[in-house]
């Protein structure tokens, strides 16, 4: 039998066989992601003009500005995004998140810490105008709360400069931005044309000023402001996936 | 230093094996055995640790030939049904699938005897007439509960905790006035739709003199010791300038427009109980008429089950009520 002694007299053997013990580790891990079909759902548009499309789609220009503001912020250290698959939470948040609905996050806001509720299904629980009211000053509407007051949001204009590099970066790491004739087409088959012009690169600031006007969200029509971008990104959150319209025995596939 | 030399010697005294390696000319170990205690539980590990390979099931075998081992690795739960677009939950076949915690939220969901008894006190309660509810000591304990819950979720942010409301942003839920009806029809629809609020900016249509009349004339209403003169002259404007439109001619609201209610002395927008003076109350109302009002309550019908809402609106009535 091989003694020990053997083993640890003998360097290279030594080496060869902790490499061999220590990778045992990482082929369970690794080997598995190989021989399953996906770990990202592949959820669609069940009904309307873009019946069959992606229905969880990149953020527009002013909703990734709006994340930026959410990182900068420091959001993520009391906020998490993702809501596990347990009967209280689906009870408190509603349905668990799904891998696609972050796939175009970069990084990931999943977080950890709630000393905050979790923000996965926020958008549209609540009106804009609450929305800019409590981040101006969270104790005026849930006096109880210890959310810090970010009243700079509703004043400083929203800084747009490097918005189409950014989206460029973004699209460097995956997500898909729209550059080309070839990349709106292909965005145009992904998502519908409606979404696809969204995501194009070239008219990032033009779609982006349209948002806002549109959606007024700090309630301030004059001014485009970092809550504008803020608000439109949190009133966005978990609302791409009508779940009203998909079986839950679709979701369980992918685990 | 250790001596090179490999010279394994027995210990004189209890005759056990040396490593053979020998420190400052002397010093040795033994070579003991490992407990066996130790040394059984370590395989016990090991062969613990292939058994669950197996049964996990990560290794395909013929156990486990659709990916789990029925009943010990296995899960099951009913499907969704989804009929020209309109889903019944769990109203499809039952599917079994490898053990993981999706599917033991479904299956929880339609087995967990919390979850089945919540359903059926949902259903009980939405299916009762409200003055039942108050009647029956286990559902108005419910509703009260329960209802605390969804309310403290979904509600508070904006009507607070207790419903009172934030004067100027959010109506009071407490009070007897209703803008959008206080019916129970009305507060299903209010919940389920959710409702926007529009009374337009009068500052470019009316002048500042205008506007004081109205406002005096909107105080008087209330019985509020304002200018005689000036509200005739109000009345005037009300009843020309397009605020009878909406608040009717008697000013008693319309609950199709959420048009206020102006002569039941209840204030949801304009800070009058805080003014102290008369000069400060017709300021309040006259930032109102200037400005106009811009609110939006949010739909909860995705949110929200048809029976959760109806539990909601017993709750809601069990607030106003007391």
């Amino acid at each position: 039998m091989l003694k020990h002694e053997s083993i640890e007299t003998n360097a290279a053997l030594l080496i060869v066989m902790t490499l061999a013990a220590i990778s045992i580790g990482g082929l369970v891990e690794i080997v598995p992601l190989h021989f399953i079909e996906g770990t990202v759902e592949d959820v669609r548009i069940t009904d309307g003009p873009n019946k069959g499309k992606q229905a969880v789609r990149p953020y527009t220009p002013l909703e990734q500005l709006g994340r930026d503001i959410y990182q900068r912020e420091g959001c993520y250290t009391c906020h998490s995004q993702m809501i596990r698959p347990f009967r209280d939470e689906a009870l408190r948040y509603g349905h668990y998140s799904l891998a696609a609905e972050s796939q175009y996050d970069h990084p990931f806001q999943w977080g950890s810490m709630r000393r905050g509720p979790d923000l996965a299904r926020v958008g549209g629980k609540y009106s804009s105008a609450w929305h800019t009211k409590h981040l101006t000053q969270p104790t005026s509407v849930v006096p109880e709360s210890i959310m810090p007051n970010y009243p700079w949001l509703s004043e400083t204009p929203l800084d747009v400069v490097g918005l189409a590099d950014k989206m460029s970066t973004l699209k460097m790491v995956g997500v898909p931005y729209s550059h080309t004739k070839i990349e709106f087409d292909a965005n145009v088959e992904k998502f519908g044309e409606d979404v696809a012009k969204k995501l194009d690169i070239n008219m990032a600031e033009k779609n982006l000023e349209a948002q806002a006007k549109l959606g007024n969200f700090d309630g301030n029509p004059d001014k485009l402001s970092e809550m504008d971008a803020l608000v439109a990104y949190l009133q966005i959150l978990g609302t791409m996936i009508d779940f009203s319209k998909h079986d839950e025995a679709e979701f369980v596939k992918f685990r | 230093m250790s001596d090179h030399k490999h010279k394994i010697t027995k210990d004189p005294l209890t005759g056990a094996e040396t490593t053979g390696h020998v420190w400052d000319d002397d010093l040795q170990e033994f070579n003991n055995p490992l407990p066996t205690w130790w040394l059984w539980a370590f395989y016990a590990t090991i062969i613990f640790s292939i058994v669950y390979w197996i049964i996990y099931p990560s290794w395909p075998t013929n156990f486990a030939k659709r990916g789990f081992i029925e009943g010990a690795t296995s899960i099951s739960f009913n499907a969704d049904s989804i009929k020209d677009g309109k889903k019944t939950v769990a109203g499809g076949e039952e599917v079994t699938v490898p053990w993981n915690t999706r599917a033991l939220l479904a299956h929880e969901m339609q087995n967990d005897p919390n979850e089945l008894k919540r359903n059926a006190m949902v259903k009980k309660v939405a299916g009762m007439a409200l003055a039942d509810v108050a009647k029956d000591p286990d559902s108005s304990a419910f509703v009260r509960a329960y209802g605390k819950g969804i309310f403290g979720d979904y509600c508070a942010a904006c009507h607070q905790a207790g419903g009172q409301g934030v004067r100027g942003h959010y109506p009071n839920l407490v009070d007897d006035a209703w803008l959008w009806g206080g019916e129970t029809a009305d507060i299903e629809t209010t919940i389920r739709k959710g409702r926007k609020g529009n009374m337009p900016a009068h500052k470019a249509s009316l002048s500042d003199q205008q506007i004081t009349e109205a406002a005096n004339y909107v105080l008087s209403l209330s019985g509020e010791a304002v200018d005689a003169g000036l509200a005739a002259s109000g009345k005037e404007i009300f009843n020309t300038k397009g605020c009878s439109g909406c608040h009717t001619p008697a000013a008693t609201g319309m609950k199709a427009l959420g048009a206020a209610n102006l002569t039941d002395k209840i204030w949801t927008q304009a800070h009058v109980p805080e003014a102290e003076t008369v000069e400060a109350k017709v300021k309040a109302v006259k930032t109102v008429i200037s400005n106009g009002i811009q609110r939006e309550m949010p739909a909860w019908e995705t949110r929200l089950s048809n029976d959760e809402i109806k539990v909601l609106v017993a709750y809601i009535k069990l607030l106003s009520s007391n």
